[in-house]
């Protein structure tokens, strides 16, 4: 079981209370797919994602990153069992969507960036590494269901 | 390989020509949260007193991996042979283990959307992530 300081509880969950959940979602998923456009592999029916502006104003792009954002509030509220919570999603990815477990990794410096950008100052090297954490876990537990 | 168009040479010039004269608040800013967040980091760094962020070792080493990113933004066009000395001294010297360039890569991005919220669009998020991907690929190239 993962242990959880009560610096980093609060950490993660201020973030969460501070941040515009339609806003990151669409900005990390849609940074995620232009800065490692191999991502597009599994978004074939989105349309447009033949550039920048085309990915950043797609609203298929838009919806799933409120889908994305929706799943890490599932953690949010089940920290101290991030791994059972995520057994059905991490079954979702692997036998159904078929996704290299390495993206989540990608799509989480993604998040972790945006995060950045709006929460400003008050994103300090030990929020980082809260949120890094936090992150690391859900990517665990997410890995958990491959074989 | 993926090496750098020409768009993605511009933009990162025209980015750093904004961003530069905040070089060594950006290296503090990277260097301290690369030593918090991965702190096994510290491990090349145990000679300093204080590995603290804002610390005066901290400060100092982040003015100077800045310097070499500004050498490379100069040297852009031939990162290989411009930044040669400097992989010499990472291959033999101070035989940092180059996954940590890529730690060190994230954070300076981390510490970009901070400190310019507005310039750091995606596209110069994609430009400036293969430019430090480029960059370590040139001070790897001395290791073996």
């Amino acid at each position: 079981m993962v242990k959880w300081s009560d610096f980093e509880r609060a950490a993660i969950q201020d973030i969460f209370s501070k941040i515009d959940y339609d806003v990151v979602g669409r900005a990390a998923f849609s940074r995620c797919l232009i800065v490692y456009p191999w991502t597009q592999r599994y978004f074939g029916s989105f349309g447009n994602l033949y550039n920048a502006a085309a990915i950043t104003s797609n609203p298929k792009v838009a919806a799933h990153g409120k889908v994305i954002m929706a799943g890490l509030e599932k953690a949010l509220t089940n920290m101290d069992d991030i791994k059972t919570t995520y057994k059905d999603l991490s079954v979702l990815h692997s036998e159904k969507l078929q996704v290299d477990p390495d993206n989540f990794n990608l799509l989480g410096d993604c998040l972790t960036i945006v995060v950045a950008g709006q929460m400003g100052a008050a994103f300090t090297p030990e929020v980082q590494g809260a949120f890094q954490k936090f992150l690391a876990v859900v990517v665990a537990s997410l890995r958990k269901q491959y074989y | 390989k993926m090496s750098l168009s020409a768009k993605d040479k511009a933009t990162v010039k025209a980015f750093w020509a904004k961003i530069s004269s905040s070089g060594e608040a950006i290296g503090a800013d990277a260097l301290s949260r690369m030593l918090v967040v991965y702190p096994q980091t510290k491990t090349y760094f145990s000679h300093w007193k204080d590995m603290s962020p804002g610390s005066a070792p901290v400060k100092k080493h982040g003015a100077t991996v800045m310097g070499g990113v500004a050498e490379a933004v100069a040297k852009i066009d031939d990162l290989t042979s411009g930044l040669l000395s400097l992989s010499e001294l990472h291959a033999f010297t101070l035989r940092v283990d180059p996954a940590n360039f890529k730690i060190l890569s994230h954070n300076i991005l981390v510490v970009l959307a901070i400190m310019f919220p507005t310039d750091f669009t995606p596209e110069v998020h994609v430009a400036m992530d293969k430019f430090l991907a480029a960059v370590a690929r040139a001070l790897s190239e001395k290791y073996r």
